[in-house]
């Protein structure tokens, strides 16, 4: 029987899983993710789940989707469109059936198409016996009962045996690709240790769906995406709001300052709050405040006292805190704000992704008020990002805002960790107890413009802050005309004086000079990569630029945007950086916009770069 | 010569230390000033070091405070001091932390804030000047304006009931609730001490005159003709008198507080003793807040109405690392970075 099945190698596979919200679907994938990245594929991963915890079973607006790419090549995108997908019920199918490719794979299953499903989704006929899916390979498998049947002996009541069922899914993929499964065997083992009925009952079905792979006749081809050629080095699979949360202890370390999070919890941000809270053997301390005011305000306080500290939120949480950045603003203390865009106005698409906040970010104040903002690119470079903005923001003595996204936010990517050693120092000094006698300027400064940051309980320095326009130097409250129009002005100088103290803008695809060059920000990053580096495969004279420094721009980026004759920015918003730049260098940038909540495919890229250069 | 140096360096503060070259700007005759005044009298009595005292305020005339006194300060921004005192306290629990708040400031804007700052106990002192006005702006009415108050923005009498500050502090479960006012100076001063030496947030109520929007609105209290008849002193274990000659007191009729008159037959023995420990009792007496004109109206009590320990929030903060730490011993990064599960790719 073994020897009538053929081996396929893929150079890269699309997976979807997608089921209620109560099937398991986001641990399947994850399981399978991490299976993938021990095996050593690249790979990119985008979880997508409804907005409501429990939103009615086997409804539509109840599905749960995890999808995940990997490959033997290099990932930078979860896929556009899937060649296998594992749908639990009758909704999973509806939801995700123009998501995959023709002639893709559907795994299916048939307890979850039964007249109730189908009604609860809408579905006036059952898809799996008509032949609308006859442009898919369709595999049928009642799993739900050969899931129960695997462990009838059990002493399991039927909704514990039932939840196994994701574990079949799981099993049977493994089979399909040729999986290794301890690192799920493990992992059930530290989840289940302690309920030994649960524990045996979840093994026995993982490998009841692998066994079915390998017994039923049904199947013929497996498949085999070997090992990514990566750079050497140790690597684990990591989130962005895990890199986040990682990248503060790691500044924190550096610089030496304890870590502060002042923090109201909101999607898709609250995780960075979870993991920080654990951390508490390095220090940190977390606040879980009673609202977004309280948690920046309250950040704010703690930086006076001189933490290296944070607020993380999400965009209606941002517009809470627009007030408290003016004050940290005028202030000038360090202060790091974490913006985990989402899908908006108001509460908008709580679960799904947006870059629409980078307006806000620039704009969203009263009065002249220049903040610095960092993008992060990708899951693993959060980490970067983040770290980046807290050097930023104590050695300039200013608040910083970083912008990520709902999607790096829970995407997953294998990640060539550093090690402490790697990292450069912070190096940031308070300033010195003062000698008798003299008097201390809290608003004095130095080349960067940066004023002494004065902590409290240092001899000689007390003095007092506040929202209140500052004369330089003194500190001191002044209405004089002039001097508001010079502290504007200062303020403005002091964030793009940070110009040079950060990295030259590189081209990350394509070369120097050229046709078009696509320029992003954040969390498109794998996309345009991956979009462009096919057309420049195909001879397309087209390169790619990523902007980590939203505000200021690095010094040369007028330069390279004057080395193209056409200038793509694509942005899932309505166009917002693009205005920007425009603004600021009066080149006729042209805007691509997707505003669905959902990350760029790079099909649709390719398509609207080719449309530009016809 | 070594106890020279050493005597040198050990400078006595006196009031004159807290006071700051910056013009003040309350309008004469603000009640503020007193304020500003027992406050410089009472912290060179506290032995700290100037440089470890932190007065933290929103926006409103009395929000000025910070820049009037010569400790690190924080003029913040509307309604949030309590917020930004929450966490200096709790980055540096070293520190002695005061909050000075509006009626507007501390219980309309940043209400929300100070109930919580009240139930989580960090152990700071909030001073809450209560003109029952809103004076930077100009004489808008407030929370804690009376109902039918005339004002900028009620030309017509406020709809608005009032809060009963000391009731809703007890309602946040503060840890110490206390009243006094600007016209007593004694009894403020002996109040910011008390609330000082009280390890956790303390609530301090203090009646202030806005002699331009609000002129007299605590007159039955701090005037000579009508103090002792209308203000009720609280003392510690002591009976709860009042008028000029203290003859009248309060008895507790079951849960109902009823005057009496000593110099009428009634006992000394059978007056309510004030107990600060006493939760309930501290709730009935946090209710004597009727007006002067009401009938059978009960005197407005100052001092302290309820005081009780409980762990402070930046204690525990600090206790939770440290029992952390002493179970699986201080943070490694790396590791930290790695996390759970990695792999090799040569
Ligand atoms: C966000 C915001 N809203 C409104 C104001 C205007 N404002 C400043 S102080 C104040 C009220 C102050 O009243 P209170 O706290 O009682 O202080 P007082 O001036 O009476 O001492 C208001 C409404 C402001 N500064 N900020
Ligand atoms: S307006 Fe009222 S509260 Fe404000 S300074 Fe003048 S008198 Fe004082
Ligand atoms: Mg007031």
């Amino acid at each position: 029987m073994a020897d009538q099945i053929t081996i396929q190698e893929l150079e890269e596979a699309v997976i979807k899983f997608a089921g209620d919200s109560g099937d398991g679907m986001q641990l399947t994938g994850t399981q399978f993710t991490n299976n993938s990245a021990l095996f050593g594929n690249d790979l990119g991963t985008f979880p997508d789940f409804p907005a409501e915890i429990r939103a009615p079973i086997g409804t539509v607006a109840g599905v749960s989707g995890f999808q995940l790419h990997f490959g033997s090549k290099e990932i930078y995108t979860p896929g556009d469109i899937c060649d296998v997908l594992v749908v639990m019920n009758s909704a999973a199918l509806k939801a995700n059936i123009n998501n995959i490719k023709k002639g893709g794979i559907i795994i299916a299953n048939t307890a979850g198409f039964d007249a109730k499903n189908l009604k609860l989704a809408n579905m006036t006929s059952n898809a799996l016996e008509d032949d609308s899916l006859s442009n898919y390979q369709l595999i049928k498998m009642d799993i739900t009962r050969m899931t129960r049947e695997s462990i009838t002996d059990l002493q399991l009541g039927m909704k514990e045996k039932d939840r196994c069922k994701n574990m079949f899914v799981l099993g049977f993929l493994y089979w399909m690709y040729n999986r290794e499964m301890d690192n799920t065997i493990k992992f059930l083992n530290e989840k289940f240790g302690k309920k030994p009925e649960v524990l045996e009952a979840n093994i026995r079905v993982l490998k009841a769906g692998y066994s079915y792979g390998d017994t039923t006749e049904q199947f013929t081809t497996r498949y085999k995406v070997d090992k990514a050629v990566m750079p050497a080095g140790t690597y684990r699979s990591i989130m962005g709001n895990q890199a986040t949360a990682l990248g503060l202890v790691a500044a924190s370390k550096k610089s030496g300052l304890p870590l502060f999070l002042g923090s109201y919890p909101i999607t898709p941000a609250s995780d960075i709050l979870h993991d920080l809270a654990k951390y508490k053997s390095f220090g940190v301390k977390t606040f879980q405040a009673e609202d977004e005011i309280a948690a920046i305000t309250s950040a704010i306080g703690a930086s006076f006292g001189g933490s290296l500290a944070v607020t993380t939120t999400s965009g209606p949480g941002m517009a809470l805190k627009a007030e408290a950045l003016g004050l940290a603003t005028v202030l000038e203390i360090p202060l790091v704000i974490i913006n985990v865009q989402r899908g908006g106005p108001s509460t908008g698409l709580p679960t799904k992704t947006e870059q629409a906040d980078l307006f806000q970010a620039y704009y969203g104040r009263n009065g002249e008020c220049p903040i610095p903002i960092v993008a992060a690119q990708s899951p693993s470079d959060c980490f970067n990002a983040v770290f980046e903005a807290c050097r930023i923001s104590v050695q300039h003595m200013i608040p910083v805002i970083l912008l990520t996204d709902g999607y790096i936010a829970n995407g997953a990517e294998p990640w060539r960790f550093p090690k402490e050693s790697e990292l450069a120092e912070i190096k940031i000094e308070f300033a010195k107890p003062m000698a008798e006698g003299e008097k201390f300027m809290p608003y004095a400064r130095d080349e960067k413009l940066s004023r002494p940051w004065a902590i409290p309980g240092t001899k000689g320095l007390e003095h007092r802050i506040g929202g209140l326009e500052k004369q330089n130097i003194t500190g001191n409250i002044s209405y004089e005309p002039e001097n508001h129009e010079f502290m504007v002005k200062l303020r403005e100088e002091k964030v793009d004086r940070i110009a040079n103290y950060i990295p030259e803008q590189k081209i990350d695809s394509g070369p120097a000079k050229g046709k078009l060059l696509v320029l992003g920000w954040g969390g498109t990053y794998g996309a345009l990569k991956a979009a462009v580096r096919q057309l420049n495969e195909e001879g397309f004279d087209i390169a790619h630029a990523q902007l980590r420094h939203m505000r200021p721009f690095p010094k040369n980026l007028g330069e390279i945007l004057n080395n193209y004759d056409k200038i793509l920015i694509p942005e899932i918003n309505n166009g917002q950086l693009v205005k920007i730049i425009r603004d600021k260098y009066f080149i006729d940038a042209m805007a691509y916009n997707k505003i669905q909540g959902l990350p760029f495919f790079k099909s649709e890229l390719m398509d609207k770069i080719r449309e530009i250069l016809k | 010569m070594a106890e020279t140096i050493t005597a040198t360096t050990e400078q006595v503060l006196t009031p004159k230390d807290f006071a700051t070259d910056q013009e003040i700007r309350w309008c004469p005759g603000c009640g503020d000033y007193s304020i500003l005044k027992q406050v410089h009298t009472i912290l060179p009595q506290l032995g700290l070091k100037q440089e470890n005292i932190v007065f933290i305020s929103g926006i409103g005339c009395s929000s000025r405070f910070p820049y009037y006194t010569e400790t690190f300060g924080m003029h913040s921004i509307h309604g949030r001091a309590t917020a930004v005192a929450s966490g200096l306290k709790a980055a540096r629990p070293d520190l002695s932390v005061w909050i000075v708040t509006g009626d507007g400031d501390g219980l309309s804007i940043g209400g929300n804030h100070t109930i919580h700052l009240l139930r989580r106990n960090f152990d700071v002192n909030i001073l809450l000047f209560n003109n029952e006005i809103y004076g930077l702006t100009k004489g808008q009415y407030s929370p804690t304006s009376p109902e039918n108050k005339v004002a900028k923005s009620t030309p017509f009498g406020s709809i608005d009931h009032p809060f009963n500050p000391i009731a809703l502090a007890l309602g946040a479960d503060a840890t110490f609730v206390a009243r006094s006012m600007d016209r007593d100076p004694a009894h403020l001063q002996n109040m910011l001490l008390r609330s000082y030496k009280h390890s956790g947030s303390s609530f301090l109520e203090i009646y202030q005159n806005c002699n331009i929007f609000n002129d007299m609105a605590f007159e039955s209290y701090t005037e000579k003709s009508t103090k002792k008849d209308e203000a009720l002193f609280m003392v510690q274990s002591q009976p709860l008198v009042f008028g000029a000659n203290n003859e009248k007191g309060i008895k507790l009729d079951g849960f109902k507080p009823v005057i009496v008159n000593l110099e009428e037959g009634a006992s000394k023995n059978d007056l309510w003793i004030h107990d600060e420990k006493d939760m309930v009792k501290a709730q009935i007496i946090s209710r004597f807040f009727d007006h002067v004109d009401f009938e059978g109206h009960l005197p407005r009590p100052f001092g302290v109405f309820y005081q009780t320990a409980r762990p402070t929030y930046e204690e525990m903060m600090s206790q939770q690392i440290s029992q952390v730490i002493a179970n699986k011993g201080l943070g490694k990064l790396d590791k930290l970075i790695a996390g759970g599960e990695t792999w090799i790719i040569e």
